[in-house]
Protein backbone atom coordinates (compact mmCIF):
# COMPACT_ATOMS: atom_id res chain seq x y z
CA UNK A 1 0.00 0.00 0.00
CA UNK A 2 3.10 2.58 1.06
CA UNK A 3 4.79 1.24 -1.96
CA UNK A 4 1.88 2.07 -4.10
CA UNK A 5 0.72 5.64 -2.90
CA UNK A 6 5.33 6.42 -3.55
CA UNK A 7 4.67 5.26 -7.12
CA UNK A 8 1.68 6.88 -7.71
CA UNK A 9 3.41 9.96 -6.12
CA UNK A 10 6.98 9.74 -7.82
CA UNK A 11 7.41 6.89 -10.52
CA UNK A 12 4.07 7.61 -12.61
CA UNK A 13 4.96 10.29 -15.31
CA UNK A 14 2.16 12.99 -15.25
CA UNK A 15 0.03 12.81 -17.48
CA UNK A 16 0.49 15.46 -20.47
CA UNK A 17 -3.52 16.89 -20.75
CA UNK A 18 -4.89 16.39 -17.21
CA UNK A 19 -1.48 16.64 -15.38
CA UNK A 20 -1.69 16.15 -11.75
CA UNK A 21 -5.42 14.92 -11.52
CA UNK A 22 -4.67 11.73 -13.43
CA UNK A 23 -3.33 10.64 -10.44
CA UNK A 24 -6.75 9.78 -8.95
CA UNK A 25 -6.73 7.31 -11.45
CA UNK A 26 -4.83 4.92 -9.84
CA UNK A 27 -6.77 5.17 -7.00
CA UNK A 28 -10.25 5.15 -8.93
CA UNK A 29 -9.83 2.43 -11.26
CA UNK A 30 -8.11 0.31 -8.91
CA UNK A 31 -10.61 0.29 -6.37
CA UNK A 32 -13.85 0.10 -8.99
CA UNK A 33 -12.27 -3.49 -10.26
CA UNK A 34 -11.37 -4.47 -6.36
CA UNK A 35 -15.49 -3.51 -5.99
CA UNK A 36 -16.19 -6.38 -8.59
CA UNK A 37 -13.74 -8.67 -7.58
CA UNK A 38 -15.96 -8.16 -4.17
CA UNK A 39 -18.75 -8.81 -5.69
CA UNK A 40 -17.56 -11.75 -7.64
CA UNK A 41 -16.71 -13.27 -4.38
CA UNK A 42 -19.89 -12.68 -2.63
CA UNK A 43 -21.74 -14.39 -5.46
CA UNK A 44 -19.40 -17.37 -5.28
CA UNK A 45 -19.60 -17.66 -1.57
CA UNK A 46 -23.65 -17.54 -2.18
CA UNK A 47 -23.47 -20.23 -4.64
CA UNK A 48 -21.22 -22.57 -2.77
CA UNK A 49 -24.26 -21.44 0.42
CA UNK A 50 -26.78 -22.66 -1.81
CA UNK A 51 -25.16 -25.65 -3.80
CA UNK A 52 -23.14 -27.23 -1.30
CA UNK A 53 -24.81 -25.80 1.87
CA UNK A 54 -21.35 -25.26 3.02
CA UNK A 55 -21.62 -23.63 6.71
CA UNK A 56 -20.23 -20.38 7.07
CA UNK A 57 -20.35 -19.55 3.14
CA UNK A 58 -23.40 -17.25 3.98
CA UNK A 59 -21.26 -15.38 6.34
CA UNK A 60 -18.40 -14.80 4.05
CA UNK A 61 -20.92 -13.84 1.07
CA UNK A 62 -21.97 -11.18 3.46
CA UNK A 63 -19.05 -9.47 4.37
CA UNK A 64 -17.79 -10.06 0.81
CA UNK A 65 -20.47 -7.65 -0.25
CA UNK A 66 -20.37 -5.40 2.86
CA UNK A 67 -16.50 -4.65 1.58
CA UNK A 68 -18.03 -4.49 -2.29
CA UNK A 69 -20.29 -1.85 -1.38
CA UNK A 70 -17.52 0.53 1.07
CA UNK A 71 -15.32 -0.11 -2.43
CA UNK A 72 -18.15 0.92 -4.57
CA UNK A 73 -19.37 4.19 -2.62
CA UNK A 74 -15.45 5.26 -2.79
CA UNK A 75 -14.84 4.70 -6.26
CA UNK A 76 -18.09 6.57 -7.29
CA UNK A 77 -16.56 8.71 -5.03
CA UNK A 78 -13.51 9.27 -6.43
CA UNK A 79 -15.15 9.18 -9.79
CA UNK A 80 -16.75 11.89 -8.69
CA UNK A 81 -13.83 13.90 -7.88
CA UNK A 82 -12.01 12.82 -10.83
CA UNK A 83 -15.05 13.85 -13.17
CA UNK A 84 -14.95 17.26 -11.72
CA UNK A 85 -11.33 17.71 -12.38
CA UNK A 86 -11.06 16.44 -16.22
CA UNK A 87 -15.04 17.15 -17.45
CA UNK A 88 -15.66 20.25 -15.32
CA UNK A 89 -18.81 18.46 -13.83
CA UNK A 90 -19.56 16.73 -10.20
CA UNK A 91 -21.53 14.19 -12.35
CA UNK A 92 -21.71 12.94 -15.54
CA UNK A 93 -24.28 10.58 -16.88
CA UNK A 94 -22.63 9.52 -19.84
CA UNK A 95 -19.55 7.75 -18.12
CA UNK A 96 -20.66 4.35 -18.38
CA UNK A 97 -18.90 3.01 -15.51
CA UNK A 98 -20.01 6.03 -13.34
CA UNK A 99 -23.50 5.33 -13.68
CA UNK A 100 -23.13 1.33 -13.61
CA UNK A 101 -21.92 1.63 -10.40
CA UNK A 102 -24.70 4.01 -8.80
CA UNK A 103 -26.85 0.77 -10.23
CA UNK A 104 -24.90 -1.73 -8.48
CA UNK A 105 -24.65 0.63 -5.47
CA UNK A 106 -28.88 0.68 -5.46
CA UNK A 107 -28.74 -2.57 -5.78
CA UNK A 108 -26.46 -3.79 -3.18
CA UNK A 109 -27.51 -0.92 -0.95
CA UNK A 110 -31.27 -3.20 -0.84
CA UNK A 111 -29.42 -6.37 -0.45
CA UNK A 112 -28.97 -4.73 3.41
CA UNK A 113 -32.57 -3.43 3.50
CA UNK A 114 -33.29 -7.45 2.20
CA UNK A 115 -30.52 -8.84 4.90
CA UNK A 116 -31.80 -6.72 7.94
CA UNK A 117 -35.32 -7.56 7.47
CA UNK A 118 -35.75 -10.84 7.63
CA UNK A 119 -35.26 -12.94 10.74
CA UNK A 120 -31.62 -14.55 11.48
CA UNK A 121 -31.54 -17.93 10.06
CA UNK A 122 -31.57 -20.46 7.22
CA UNK A 123 -33.92 -18.10 5.88
CA UNK A 124 -32.14 -15.35 5.54
CA UNK A 125 -29.37 -17.27 4.22
CA UNK A 126 -31.34 -18.10 1.32
CA UNK A 127 -32.50 -14.89 0.37
CA UNK A 128 -29.20 -13.17 0.49
CA UNK A 129 -27.78 -15.83 -1.36
CA UNK A 130 -29.97 -15.83 -4.35
CA UNK A 131 -29.70 -11.91 -4.59
CA UNK A 132 -26.47 -11.47 -4.47
CA UNK A 133 -26.50 -14.33 -7.53
CA UNK A 134 -28.64 -11.67 -9.01
CA UNK A 135 -26.16 -9.20 -8.51
CA UNK A 136 -23.83 -11.02 -10.94
CA UNK A 137 -26.42 -11.47 -13.61
CA UNK A 138 -26.99 -8.00 -13.30
CA UNK A 139 -23.55 -6.63 -13.71
CA UNK A 140 -23.27 -7.63 -17.19
CA UNK A 141 -26.42 -6.93 -18.25
CA UNK A 142 -26.91 -3.58 -16.79
CA UNK A 143 -23.39 -2.75 -17.81
CA UNK A 144 -24.77 -3.52 -21.39
CA UNK A 145 -28.06 -1.75 -21.39
CA UNK A 146 -25.75 1.44 -19.76
CA UNK A 147 -23.96 1.76 -22.72
CA UNK A 148 -27.17 1.35 -25.11
CA UNK A 149 -28.96 3.67 -23.44
CA UNK A 150 -26.21 6.48 -23.98
CA UNK A 151 -27.53 6.00 -27.66
CA UNK A 152 -30.56 7.74 -27.52
CA UNK A 153 -29.77 10.02 -23.76
CA UNK A 154 -26.10 11.25 -25.47
CA UNK A 155 -25.89 10.70 -29.01
CA UNK A 156 -22.54 11.67 -28.55
CA UNK A 157 -20.33 8.92 -26.32
CA UNK A 158 -17.50 9.82 -24.19
CA UNK A 159 -13.89 8.39 -25.44
CA UNK A 160 -12.32 10.69 -23.09
CA UNK A 161 -10.91 8.08 -20.80
CA UNK A 162 -7.37 8.83 -20.90
CA UNK A 163 -4.88 8.26 -23.48
CA UNK A 164 -3.21 4.97 -23.81
CA UNK A 165 -0.88 3.76 -20.85
CA UNK A 166 2.69 4.08 -20.98
CA UNK A 167 4.80 1.39 -19.41
CA UNK A 168 5.71 3.06 -16.36
CA UNK A 169 2.15 3.99 -15.46
CA UNK A 170 0.69 0.54 -16.45
CA UNK A 171 3.10 -0.83 -13.68
CA UNK A 172 2.14 1.76 -10.87
CA UNK A 173 -0.94 0.90 -12.00
CA UNK A 174 -0.34 -2.73 -11.38
CA UNK A 175 1.03 -2.03 -8.44
CA UNK A 176 -1.95 -0.45 -6.88
CA UNK A 177 -4.32 -2.33 -7.91
CA UNK A 178 -2.43 -5.32 -6.34
CA UNK A 179 -2.41 -3.24 -3.28
CA UNK A 180 -6.01 -2.65 -2.79
CA UNK A 181 -7.09 -6.19 -3.57
CA UNK A 182 -4.13 -7.07 -0.32
CA UNK A 183 -6.50 -4.00 1.61
CA UNK A 184 -9.70 -5.61 0.82
CA UNK A 185 -8.37 -9.20 1.66
CA UNK A 186 -7.03 -7.77 5.02
CA UNK A 187 -9.99 -5.85 5.58
CA UNK A 188 -12.27 -9.17 4.42
CA UNK A 189 -10.58 -11.62 7.33
CA UNK A 190 -10.93 -8.59 10.07
CA UNK A 191 -14.21 -8.09 9.09
CA UNK A 192 -14.95 -12.01 9.10
CA UNK A 193 -13.48 -12.70 12.27
CA UNK A 194 -15.26 -10.18 14.37
CA UNK A 195 -18.52 -11.55 12.90
CA UNK A 196 -17.59 -14.51 13.44
CA UNK A 197 -16.43 -13.90 17.09
CA UNK A 198 -19.93 -11.84 17.50
CA UNK A 199 -21.85 -15.03 16.28
CA UNK A 200 -19.66 -17.22 18.67
CA UNK A 201 -20.46 -14.53 21.51
CA UNK A 202 -23.73 -14.83 20.95
CA UNK A 203 -24.04 -18.45 20.95
CA UNK A 204 -22.50 -18.82 23.99
CA UNK A 205 -24.55 -16.23 25.85
CA UNK A 206 -27.62 -18.62 24.71
CA UNK A 207 -25.96 -21.12 26.49
CA UNK A 208 -25.61 -19.26 29.57
CA UNK A 209 -29.27 -17.94 29.48
CA UNK B 1 -46.23 -33.38 -18.86
CA UNK B 2 -47.69 -33.35 -14.46
CA UNK B 3 -44.96 -30.24 -14.19
CA UNK B 4 -46.67 -28.76 -16.56
CA UNK B 5 -50.32 -29.37 -15.36
CA UNK B 6 -49.04 -28.49 -11.62
CA UNK B 7 -48.50 -24.78 -13.19
CA UNK B 8 -51.08 -24.98 -14.53
CA UNK B 9 -53.61 -25.62 -11.82
CA UNK B 10 -51.31 -22.91 -9.71
CA UNK B 11 -51.83 -20.09 -12.40
CA UNK B 12 -55.56 -21.07 -12.86
CA UNK B 13 -55.79 -20.76 -8.99
CA UNK B 14 -54.66 -17.36 -8.93
CA UNK B 15 -57.09 -16.20 -12.17
CA UNK B 16 -59.84 -17.81 -10.34
CA UNK B 17 -59.39 -16.25 -6.91
CA UNK B 18 -58.97 -12.89 -9.10
CA UNK B 19 -61.85 -13.13 -10.50
CA UNK B 20 -64.21 -13.70 -7.48
CA UNK B 21 -62.28 -11.01 -5.07
CA UNK B 22 -61.21 -8.60 -7.76
CA UNK B 23 -58.40 -7.36 -4.98
CA UNK B 24 -55.45 -6.58 -7.63
CA UNK B 25 -56.71 -5.83 -11.43
CA UNK B 26 -59.10 -2.70 -10.80
CA UNK B 27 -56.40 -1.11 -8.19
CA UNK B 28 -53.66 -1.40 -11.32
CA UNK B 29 -56.20 -0.33 -14.43
CA UNK B 30 -57.17 2.95 -11.68
CA UNK B 31 -53.75 3.33 -10.87
CA UNK B 32 -51.95 3.12 -14.48
CA UNK B 33 -54.77 5.81 -15.11
CA UNK B 34 -54.12 8.28 -12.54
CA UNK B 35 -50.56 7.90 -13.25
CA UNK B 36 -51.29 8.92 -16.77
CA UNK B 37 -53.14 11.83 -16.09
CA UNK B 38 -50.76 13.18 -13.22
CA UNK B 39 -48.14 12.37 -16.11
CA UNK B 40 -50.02 14.83 -18.90
CA UNK B 41 -49.83 17.85 -15.99
CA UNK B 42 -45.72 17.44 -15.23
CA UNK B 43 -44.83 17.34 -19.25
CA UNK B 44 -44.64 20.78 -20.28
CA UNK B 45 -46.90 22.40 -22.95
CA UNK B 46 -45.08 21.07 -26.05
CA UNK B 47 -43.11 18.61 -24.67
CA UNK B 48 -41.58 16.40 -26.97
CA UNK B 49 -43.74 12.51 -27.82
CA UNK B 50 -40.15 11.23 -27.04
CA UNK B 51 -40.55 12.35 -23.12
CA UNK B 52 -43.97 10.80 -23.43
CA UNK B 53 -43.06 7.37 -24.03
CA UNK B 54 -40.38 7.85 -21.09
CA UNK B 55 -43.63 8.60 -19.17
CA UNK B 56 -45.57 5.57 -20.62
CA UNK B 57 -42.99 3.22 -18.98
CA UNK B 58 -42.87 4.93 -15.71
CA UNK B 59 -46.32 4.30 -15.68
CA UNK B 60 -45.94 0.49 -16.73
CA UNK B 61 -43.32 -0.66 -14.58
CA UNK B 62 -44.86 0.87 -11.28
CA UNK B 63 -47.99 -0.54 -12.27
CA UNK B 64 -46.43 -3.73 -12.02
CA UNK B 65 -44.92 -2.87 -8.61
CA UNK B 66 -48.14 -2.27 -7.29
CA UNK B 67 -49.49 -5.46 -8.62
CA UNK B 68 -46.35 -7.47 -7.17
CA UNK B 69 -46.93 -6.43 -3.92
CA UNK B 70 -50.20 -8.02 -3.65
CA UNK B 71 -48.75 -11.35 -5.63
CA UNK B 72 -47.93 -13.22 -2.46
CA UNK B 73 -50.53 -11.48 -0.12
CA UNK B 74 -53.37 -14.04 -0.48
CA UNK B 75 -50.96 -16.73 0.31
CA UNK B 76 -49.69 -15.31 3.38
CA UNK B 77 -52.62 -13.85 4.64
CA UNK B 78 -54.35 -17.66 4.29
CA UNK B 79 -50.75 -19.18 5.35
CA UNK B 80 -50.97 -21.42 2.48
CA UNK B 81 -47.71 -20.98 1.14
CA UNK B 82 -46.30 -23.93 3.55
CA UNK B 83 -48.25 -26.24 2.07
CA UNK B 84 -47.98 -25.55 -1.13
CA UNK B 85 -44.03 -25.87 -0.40
CA UNK B 86 -45.21 -28.96 0.72
CA UNK B 87 -47.19 -30.44 -2.17
CA UNK B 88 -45.37 -33.16 -4.24
CA UNK B 89 -44.66 -31.24 -7.20
CA UNK B 90 -41.05 -28.90 -8.17
CA UNK B 91 -41.30 -25.65 -6.18
CA UNK B 92 -40.54 -23.63 -9.23
CA UNK B 93 -44.16 -24.76 -10.20
CA UNK B 94 -44.72 -22.47 -8.00
CA UNK B 95 -43.01 -19.36 -9.01
CA UNK B 96 -43.81 -20.33 -12.71
CA UNK B 97 -47.63 -20.31 -11.80
CA UNK B 98 -47.41 -17.32 -10.23
CA UNK B 99 -45.26 -15.60 -12.77
CA UNK B 100 -48.34 -16.74 -15.42
CA UNK B 101 -50.64 -15.04 -13.53
CA UNK B 102 -49.23 -11.92 -12.89
CA UNK B 103 -48.42 -11.82 -16.84
CA UNK B 104 -52.28 -12.17 -17.74
CA UNK B 105 -52.68 -9.00 -14.66
CA UNK B 106 -50.27 -6.88 -16.23
CA UNK B 107 -51.32 -7.57 -19.95
CA UNK B 108 -55.00 -6.91 -18.94
CA UNK B 109 -53.81 -3.94 -17.71
CA UNK B 110 -51.48 -2.73 -20.41
CA UNK B 111 -55.00 -3.55 -23.06
CA UNK B 112 -56.56 -0.25 -20.89
CA UNK B 113 -53.28 1.31 -20.47
CA UNK B 114 -51.93 1.53 -24.24
CA UNK B 115 -55.18 2.79 -25.70
CA UNK B 116 -55.77 4.92 -23.01
CA UNK B 117 -52.00 6.60 -23.27
CA UNK B 118 -52.40 6.93 -26.74
CA UNK B 119 -55.64 8.67 -26.27
CA UNK B 120 -54.29 11.50 -24.53
CA UNK B 121 -50.85 11.49 -25.53
CA UNK B 122 -51.09 10.89 -29.24
CA UNK B 123 -47.44 9.68 -29.20
CA UNK B 124 -48.05 7.17 -32.33
CA UNK B 125 -47.82 3.24 -31.20
CA UNK B 126 -46.49 1.10 -33.58
CA UNK B 127 -45.61 -2.71 -33.39
CA UNK B 128 -41.84 -1.65 -32.39
CA UNK B 129 -43.08 -0.79 -29.14
CA UNK B 130 -46.01 -3.48 -28.43
CA UNK B 131 -43.12 -6.25 -29.24
CA UNK B 132 -40.77 -4.10 -26.56
CA UNK B 133 -43.66 -3.75 -24.11
CA UNK B 134 -44.42 -7.66 -24.49
CA UNK B 135 -40.99 -8.93 -23.50
CA UNK B 136 -40.64 -6.35 -20.79
CA UNK B 137 -43.74 -7.76 -19.33
CA UNK B 138 -42.07 -11.00 -19.52
CA UNK B 139 -38.78 -9.97 -17.60
CA UNK B 140 -40.86 -7.70 -15.26
CA UNK B 141 -43.21 -10.94 -14.23
CA UNK B 142 -40.09 -13.24 -13.79
CA UNK B 143 -38.09 -11.46 -11.43
CA UNK B 144 -40.80 -9.14 -9.82
CA UNK B 145 -42.88 -12.95 -8.83
CA UNK B 146 -39.20 -14.01 -7.47
CA UNK B 147 -38.32 -10.70 -5.73
CA UNK B 148 -41.96 -10.79 -4.42
CA UNK B 149 -41.68 -14.19 -2.75
CA UNK B 150 -38.27 -12.96 -1.02
CA UNK B 151 -39.75 -9.18 0.57
CA UNK B 152 -42.80 -11.76 1.77
CA UNK B 153 -40.51 -13.85 3.68
CA UNK B 154 -39.34 -10.37 5.57
CA UNK B 155 -40.58 -7.81 7.69
CA UNK B 156 -40.50 -4.80 5.69
CA UNK B 157 -42.53 -6.74 2.94
CA UNK B 158 -44.53 -4.37 1.05
CA UNK B 159 -41.89 -1.52 1.61
CA UNK B 160 -38.93 -3.95 0.20
CA UNK B 161 -40.27 -4.93 -2.95
CA UNK B 162 -39.73 -1.48 -5.13
CA UNK B 163 -36.49 -1.05 -3.29
CA UNK B 164 -35.40 -4.77 -4.28
CA UNK B 165 -37.09 -4.17 -7.95
CA UNK B 166 -36.05 -0.98 -8.93
CA UNK B 167 -32.57 -1.72 -9.54
CA UNK B 168 -32.89 -4.68 -11.60
CA UNK B 169 -35.91 -3.17 -13.41
CA UNK B 170 -33.65 -0.14 -15.17
CA UNK B 171 -32.01 -2.47 -17.76
CA UNK B 172 -35.88 -3.47 -18.72
CA UNK B 173 -36.71 0.26 -18.41
CA UNK B 174 -33.70 1.08 -20.97
CA UNK B 175 -34.46 -2.09 -23.52
CA UNK B 176 -38.16 -0.70 -23.69
CA UNK B 177 -38.04 2.85 -24.09
CA UNK B 178 -34.89 1.80 -26.50
CA UNK B 179 -36.91 -0.21 -28.49
CA UNK B 180 -39.82 3.00 -28.82
CA UNK B 181 -37.85 5.50 -29.00
CA UNK B 182 -34.47 4.71 -30.54
CA UNK B 183 -35.49 1.49 -32.60
CA UNK B 184 -33.36 -1.11 -33.66
CA UNK B 185 -32.54 -4.58 -33.00
CA UNK B 186 -30.24 -4.06 -30.07
CA UNK B 187 -33.06 -3.39 -27.86
CA UNK B 188 -34.96 -6.08 -28.49
CA UNK B 189 -31.61 -8.18 -28.14
CA UNK B 190 -31.19 -6.50 -24.97
CA UNK B 191 -34.39 -7.43 -23.49
CA UNK B 192 -34.80 -11.01 -24.83
CA UNK B 193 -31.18 -11.79 -23.52
CA UNK B 194 -32.35 -10.21 -20.12
CA UNK B 195 -35.39 -12.38 -20.22
CA UNK B 196 -33.92 -15.61 -20.85
CA UNK B 197 -30.87 -14.89 -18.28
CA UNK B 198 -33.10 -14.11 -15.42
CA UNK B 199 -35.57 -16.72 -16.27
CA UNK B 200 -33.52 -19.16 -15.83
CA UNK B 201 -32.13 -17.18 -12.47
CA UNK B 202 -35.35 -17.47 -11.18
CA UNK B 203 -36.58 -20.82 -12.01
CA UNK B 204 -33.03 -22.39 -10.38
CA UNK B 205 -32.94 -20.23 -7.70
CA UNK B 206 -36.93 -19.91 -6.33
CA UNK B 207 -36.95 -22.95 -4.33
CA UNK B 208 -33.87 -21.21 -2.33
CA UNK B 209 -36.90 -18.31 -1.52
CA UNK B 210 -39.77 -20.14 -0.10
CA UNK B 211 -37.86 -23.12 1.85
CA UNK B 212 -35.38 -23.06 4.56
Amino acid sequence: MVAAVAMIAFFAPEDADQGLSQKIFYFHVPIALTAYACFGWGAWKALLHLWKRRPGADLESYVAVHQGVIFGALTLVTGSIWAKISWGVWWAWSSNQLVLFLVLFLFYAAYFMLRFSVEPGPRRANLSAVYALFGVALIPVSFLAIRLANDFIHPTVFTSHGPQMSGRMFATFCVSWAAMLLLVGTLYHVELAGKRLDSRLRELRELLA
Amino acid sequence: MSYLSDVAALARKDLRLELRARDTLPAMLLFVISTLVVFHFTLPQGGSRLAAFGLLWVALVFTALLGLTRCFAAEREGEVLDGLVLAPSDRSAIWLGKAIAMLVFLVAAEAVALPAFALFFDPGIDGRTLLGVALADLGICTVGTLLAGMAAASRARELLLPLLFLPLAIPIVIGGVGTSVAGGGRYVELLVLYDAIFAIICWASFEYVVTE
